[in-house]
This record gives C-alpha cells, sequence and structure tokens, in this order.
C-alpha cells in the first residue's frame, strides 16, 4: 500500500491543463509559413522537392491535406518557408487546409458547421474510430488524445467499442480497398445524425500512398467530411482542438 | 553443402553482384534449406520470387547468428503453371515465405499444409480470392462453437481478423486472417524513385517503427549507393532506435495493465512514455521520429540541448519506471493474470522460426544488435536480454528488462557521442545506386528483426524491393499462444505481443 501510495505521490498531475494554449516543442512541426516576398522561381524549386505534390506553385501555396510535415520545403529555404509550432490546424473545410503566402492560421468555417452537430454533441460526443490502413501512429495519437495528459474525456469526448454507440467515426489511413467495405458497414451501423473526420494526411489525400492501387477511396466521395486534421501523425492537441472547434467548445 | 552453393553477405556490408548469386536447381535448393536451418542458430530472414524476363527467380537468405554471416542463395523457373516441392512439412519456419510466394504468382507448393492467403495484395496471382472467402479451418462439432472477431476492433488499433475454435470457453484453434492494412508498399518502392519519398514511405510502413523502418530503408540504400557515414551519426541512429524501443515498451506495459485492469500501472505508464516521446519531438519534431532518419545524414543532428534534455529525463522516468514495475510485477493480482498465460514453447517458437523480443522471451538469444550487428552496435556490444518461461509474464518482462537495458544504453550511447568531434552530415538525396546488385539491411526494431533487401537493374533503379517486418513470423506465435487458453485471456496475449498489422499486410 505504501508502494502504491508513493507512486501515486511521484505521478502527481499529469494532465494539461488547457488544451488550447499549449507550448510545444519549438522543432514541432506545426502550421507552416510562407513568406509574402516568396518569388516564383524559390516555390516552384520547392514544389519539385515536396514527396507528395503538397506545394501548389501558381497558389504560392502548401496544401496541408496532402503534406506529410517532412519540411524539407524548410530546409531547402529557410529564409521563406517556416513550419511554426501551432498545433491548430484542423479544419471542416478543405480548402482552409491550403495555406497560401502570408497566411497566419488555419481558418475554420462556423457557419458551415450543421446545426445538429452543435445541438446534439456539445457536451457529450462518442466516436467509432476506423483504422483503413493507417500506420498505427495516428492511431497511438488518438488514443493518447485520451490518456492521462491530454484527457479529452473531461470534454465528454470519447472513443466507444462499437458504432451503434457512436456519434460518427475517425478514419485514419489511406483507406485501402481491403479495407473499404468494413469501414462502409462500419458507418451504415452508427445512427444518424452522423460525423465524419478524417484524422492524417492518409486519411484526407492519401498522403503517400495516394497513387497506390491497393486503395479505394470511394467512400470519401458519397459523403461530406466534417472534419479535417492533419498531421504525420496528427498531434493529439490538433485533434482535441479540432473537435472542441466543431463541436463549438 | 559445398561453398559454391551460396554466397556470404554481411548485415550492412557493401553490395554483392547480382549475377554471383548462385543459381542451383530446385532439389539442390531445398536441400541447402534444410541442411542450413537443421542448427537452431539458424533461420530464414527471406525468401521471396520476382519476375525477370519472363522467368521467376527465388531468392533465399539464411541468417547465421554464430558466424554473424548471411548465406544468399537461390532457383529460377519458368513462370506458369509452377509446382515446387514444399519445404514447410520440414522446415515450418518457411511456410509464411512460400504462401507469400503463392499468394504472388500462384507458384504451388505441394505438401504444403497450410497454402491459404496471406495479406490479399492486390497484385495477388488468383484474383478470385477475396477477403469475404478467406478459407478458415472448420471442424465439424456439435459441441464446438466459433467466435469471430474485427476487422474492426472494440479500441483504437488496426484492423485484422480473428476466428477462434472454442470448447466452452477454451480456446483449441485460432487463424488470423490479416490484409485489411495492403498498401502496395512494396510496388511503390519501386514506383517512386525519388530518395525523400522512398524514405516517407519506409517511415510510414509501420508508424510505431518508424526509425527502425526508416534505418532499415537508409542502411540498405547506402549500402547499394556506397555511402559512409561518420560514427557520430551512426551514435544518433542507435540513440532513437532505443529511445523508440523504450517508448514502446513503457506504453506497452500501460497496455497490459489495462488489460488486467490495474489502473495505477496504465496511467503511470502512459505518462512515463509521453516524457520519452516528447524527448524524441523536442530532438526532430515529431513524436515518433519521422524526419529524423535520412540517408547519409540528417536534418536533425543531436545537440547538447537536447542530450541535457534526454539525460534528465532517463534519469527521473528511469527510476519511476524501475519501481512502478517492480511493484507490478509483485502484485498477486497482476501476476495471477500474467503467469503461465498464453505459453509458446522454445521448441514452438524455434520452429516457426519467431525473430525479436517474441524469440528472446523464450530463451532464444536472436537479437540483430548482437547477431548481426549494424550502425554503432559494431562497436558497442549489446548483450540480448532473455526470458525463458514463453507466457505473458515472461512478455511483460522482458519489456520491462529491455526498457531498463535501453536506458543504460542510451546514457553510455550519449557520453560516447560526447567524446567526438565528428562534422555534421546533411541527408544525401541525390544517390546513385549500384547496377546489378543485392543487398541486405537488417535492424533489430523493438518487435524484433526487420529486414530490408533490394535488387537492381544495370542502370541501377531498383526493380525489387522487399520488407519483412517481425511480425510475418511473430503472428504465428500468437495463434499457438492462445491454444487452450481461455477465450477471455486473447486480449493481454494479444496484447503481449502487440505485433503489427500494417507491418505485415505492406
Amino acid at each position: 500500500m505504501l508502494r502504491t501510495l508513493k507512486i501515486m505521490r511521484s505521478h502527481g498531475k499529469q494532465y494539461v491543463p488547457d488544451l488550447k494554449n499549449v507550448e510545444l516543442a519549438p522543432l514541432f512541426r506545426g502550421r507552416p509559413e510562407i513568406s509574402e516576398d516568396i518569388t516564383v522561381e524559390e516555390i516552384n524549386d520547392v514544389s519539385k522537392i515536396c514527396p507528395t505534390d503538397a506545394i501548389i506553385a501558381d497558389e504560392f501555396a502548401i496544401d496541408l491535406g496532402k503534406c506529410v510535415f517532412c519540411k524539407e520545403c524548410a530546409f531547402a529555404l529557410p529564409d521563406k518557408v517556416r513550419f511554426t509550432n501551432d498545433y491548430k490546424i484542423a479544419t471542416n473545410n478543405r480548402s482552409n487546409l491550403i495555406i497560401r503566402k502570408g497566411a497566419k492560421s488555419v481558418d475554420f468555417d462556423e457557419n458551415e458547421v450543421r446545426k445538429e452537430i452543435r445541438k446534439l454533441f456539445k457536451n457529450a460526443l462518442k466516436l467509432r474510430q476506423v483504422s483503413a490502413g493507417g500506420d498505427n501512429s495516428n492511431e497511438m495519437e488518438l488514443n493518447a488524445a485520451g490518456n492521462v495528459n491530454f484527457d479529452m474525456g473531461r470534454y465528454g469526448i470519447e472513443f466507444v467499442a462499437s458504432p451503434r454507440h457512436a456519434d460518427g467515426i475517425v478514419i485514419t489511413g489511406p483507406i485501402t480497398e481491403n479495407m473499404a467495405e468494413a469501414l462502409q458497414i462500419c458507418f451504415d451501423a452508427v445512427p444518424s445524425p452522423k460525423i465524419i473526420i478524417l484524422v492524417g494526411t492518409d486519411a484526407i489525400s492519401g498522403g503517400i500512398f495516394k497513387d497506390s492501387k491497393a486503395l479505394n477511396r470511394s467512400f470519401l466521395d458519397k459523403y461530406p467530411v466534417d472534419l479535417f486534421v492533419p498531421g504525420n501523425p496528427a498531434h493529439p492537441l490538433s485533434f482535441v482542438n479540432g473537435v472542441l472547434k466543431l463541436i463549438g467548445k | 553443402m559445398s561453398k559454391e552453393s551460396y554466397i556470404i553477405l554481411k548485415n550492412n556490408s557493401l553490395p554483392v553482384d547480382f549475377t554471383e548469386i548462385p543459381v542451383l536447381e530446385y532439389a539442390l535448393f531445398s536441400d541447402l534449406v534444410k541442411l542450413l536451418l537443421k542448427e537452431d542458430f539458424r533461420h530464414c530472414v527471406a525468401y521471396y520470387a520476382f519476375e525477370e524476363d519472363q522467368k521467376l527467380k527465388f531468392l533465399c537468405c539464411i541468417a547465421d547468428d554464430q558466424s554473424h554471416e548471411l548465406f544468399v542463395f537461390s532457383h529460377e523457373a519458368g513462370k506458369n503453371g509452377l509446382s515446387l516441392k514444399s519445404l514447410t512439412p520440414e522446415c515450418p519456419q518457411m511456410q509464411n515465405f512460400e504462401r507469400e510466394i503463392h499468394e504472388n504468382f500462384g507458384v504451388q507448393f505441394e505438401g504444403h499444409p497450410w497454402l491459404k492467403p496471406v495479406r490479399y495484395a492486390y497484385h495477388r496471382a488468383d484474383q478470385s480470392k477475396v477477403m469475404d472467402n478467406y478459407p478458415f479451418f472448420e471442424i465439424e462439432s456439435a459441441e464446438l462453437h466459433e467466435v469471430g472477431v474485427g476487422p474492426i476492433h472494440a479500441g483504437v488499433i488496426e484492423p485484422g481478423h480473428f476466428r477462434f475454435i472454442c470448447n466452452g470457453e477454451n480456446v483449441l484453434h485460432l487463424e488470423i486472417h490479416l490484409g485489411y492494412q495492403h498498401r502496395g508498399i512494396e510496388n511503390l518502392f519501386l514506383e517512386k524513385e525519388n530518395p525523400l519519398q522512398r524514405c516517407i514511405l519506409a517511415e510510414s510502413i509501420a508508424g510505431d517503427t518508424a526509425v527502425g523502418h526508416a534505418l532499415a530503408h537508409v542502411q540498405l540504400m547506402e549500402s547499394l549507393a556506397g555511402i559512409t557515414i561518420n560514427k557520430r551519426l551512426q551514435i544518433e541512429r542507435c540513440i532513437a532506435l532505443e529511445l523508440e524501443r523504450l517508448a514502446v515498451h513503457i506504453g506497452d506495459t500501460a497496455a497490459l495493465c489495462t488489460d488486467v485492469a490495474y489502473q495505477l500501472g496504465q496511467v503511470v505508464c502512459e505518462a512515463l512514455r509521453t516524457t520519452i516521446i516528447n524527448s524524441t519531438q523536442l530532438w526532430c519534431g515529431n513524436r515518433f521520429g519521422k524526419g529524423l532518419i535520412r540517408p547519409g545524414g540528417t536534418n536533425y543532428p543531436l545537440n547538447e540541448t537536447v542530450t541535457d534534455h534526454i539525460e534528465k529525463v532517463l534519469e527521473d522516468t528511469g527510476k519511476r519506471f524501475i519501481k512502478l514495475t517492480d511493484l507490478i510485477y509483485s502484485l498477486p493480482s497482476v501476476l495471477s493474470r500474467f503467469d503461465g498465460i498464453g505459453i509458446v514453447t522454445k521448441e514452438q517458437s524455434q520452429t516457426i522460426g519467431t525473430v525479436g523480443m517474441a524469440a528472446r522471451t523464450t530463451g532464444i538469444p536472436r537479437d540483430v544488435r548482437s547477431s548481426h550487428p549494424f550502425q554503432y552496435y559494431q562497436s558497442y556490444k549489446v548483450e540480448p536480454v532473455l526470458t525463458h518461461s514463453g507466457d505473458v509474464l515472461a512478455r511483460g518482462m522482458q519489456r520491462n528488462l529491455e526498457a531498463r537495458q535501453s536506458i543504460h544504453i542510451i546514457k553510455e550511447l550519449i557520453s560516447e557521442w560526447q567524446k567526438l568531434s565528428d562534422e555534421l552530415q546533411l541527408p544525401d538525396y541525390h544517390y546513385q545506386l549500384k547496377p546489378n546488385s543485392f543487398a541486405v539491411s537488417m535492424v533489430e526494431g523493438w518487435r524484433g528483426e526487420i529486414c530490408h533487401s533490394a535488387i537492381t537493374d544495370e542502370r541501377g533503379r531498383v526493380i525489387h524491393y522487399k520488407v519483412k517486418d517481425p511480425s510475418f513470423h511473430n503472428w504465428m506465435a500468437l495463434a499457438l499462444a492462445v491454444r487452450n487458453q481461455e477465450i477471455s485471456d486473447f486480449p493481454v496475449c494479444n496484447k503481449s505481443f502487440n505485433l503489427s498489422y500494417c507491418g505485415f499486410d505492406l
């Protein structure tokens, strides 16, 4: 008993008190910024380096839905491209993930959130996670979102075992052909109204796997997505903050 | 066995000319495999086929843990309607390799008792075989029932299907049906000729082993491109690999506690794991070490700020982890759920050819860091940690002891690193691979032996790339472990192995 108490004492309080204002490690690769004075030649050059074609040279922009956060563009052009440690990069509108030069935040379109989401899920949101070709790093970060540090349970957000108990699904991975049917069955089993959240670059665009013949992403053509959480993997704080924005908390 | 039957390679050594690999008659080939695998200190690291000039070439690589050598030899045959005598009845560890070749190319292996699909690769030979018609083993009996679990599981984990045949609460048989995570990785390695893309791909084979797989990949490319790296970078890579091992072992200790409802163990280990992965994040900006391992150099050289932080964290986390695990492994309520549960015997382990942690929990000293040393482990000796009972308790203790060992290794490596004044090496994304070559790269990830191998053509392009995660060998161990166990012990057995779905499915 004494040993248990000692361990509890040294464990202390581990939860992050304010999930909305955390200063992550300086090198954490979060929201990128492109300098206003980047030239056509420069953006063209770095777009050739990008392993996942995430840089849209014509628009002087990085598409976070495709970016695998390798930061090679910033290493090549440190004065013009940098990755900040801002983890608030989730949004409900796919086009907001396109970060243009000069942009200092990832926008969230409040008006586009379906009314029933905030009415029904604000105080309790139960989610079913489906890994469809995920490499287990996003899955581990989603687990971490509920652990003693990030403790999203404090907001009533929780992963549940059955889709029948869930208010929506959280998809990770590029969605493989071999998982496509199971994903559909799982989604159908969730009672309406229901939400879809894509976590990680692989889920949002296919990431490094986007040209693979082993994928079947047709599920995403059928339903609107309520939240996109980019990352490789998405940080637990990106996920929690994104969901909080979505449910209006 | 004559010397002309095979060529000898070393892990992480210079590549060999592909044409120098002896091509044997199949009868000779199979005799050689059987002869080599008679010894317990040898196991098959890779056996695969690929198409070339309308022919199928089969390449086999067997590791000798005593001589630290890899024996490589091959056979070839026409593409169509090929039937070969299976090696599996005499060498059961070949079963999954033969199944994989059968699935990809339609080769029949006569006498193979279990010639079933492996992962339903999109390029499989027989497209009429689909996920839905997997040929599960069945027993006709009114007294038995079947339990199907998955592909989607109750927790936030990857998909896979488990089919149990039970007698009451007792499991008679478990069959594991995988493939849901198949992303076509091996072919993407051929399609993506850009070295950076290949790196990103390697990091995504299994995200929980990002450092391990990325290291196996860059080591292979460096070998084929003739790139040498300095001591400093070698040490830094080993530190990254040990941090990954440490973080996962602590996290798995948390998961084991979760499954037996010991909440204190769970929450404290979760918090301790966070301190380790956050150290990796401080170092390279990613909690899983993605972006850290690159060919020829790194964008994130280790520095004093990071080593000071790591040393401090190891000191504190190490102490707390030791106190906690000493308590965990003395609690009757925990021990009664671990002790004697899910046993894999040494004999079984040897027979099916387990690697890494799973092998070491049955007393088999299989650890690439000491048997086929790579990077700085060539100078820094690692003594494999062994446990012997092969049960959940052994697998828990193995993590506990290896985590302590990793803490010790990292501390020593940091002090070695501090003595060096080697210059920084930056990534090289413009390497040229040696033409007509074959090379093998092995790394001891936290699960065990990771093996990447590649063959280049006359222009130095990669024409075949093979990835093998330790899970390729070890899933069978889980299937054996749960036999004659209560089905309620399955979750803790599964967690005690914590095998990779995506690493297996590729």
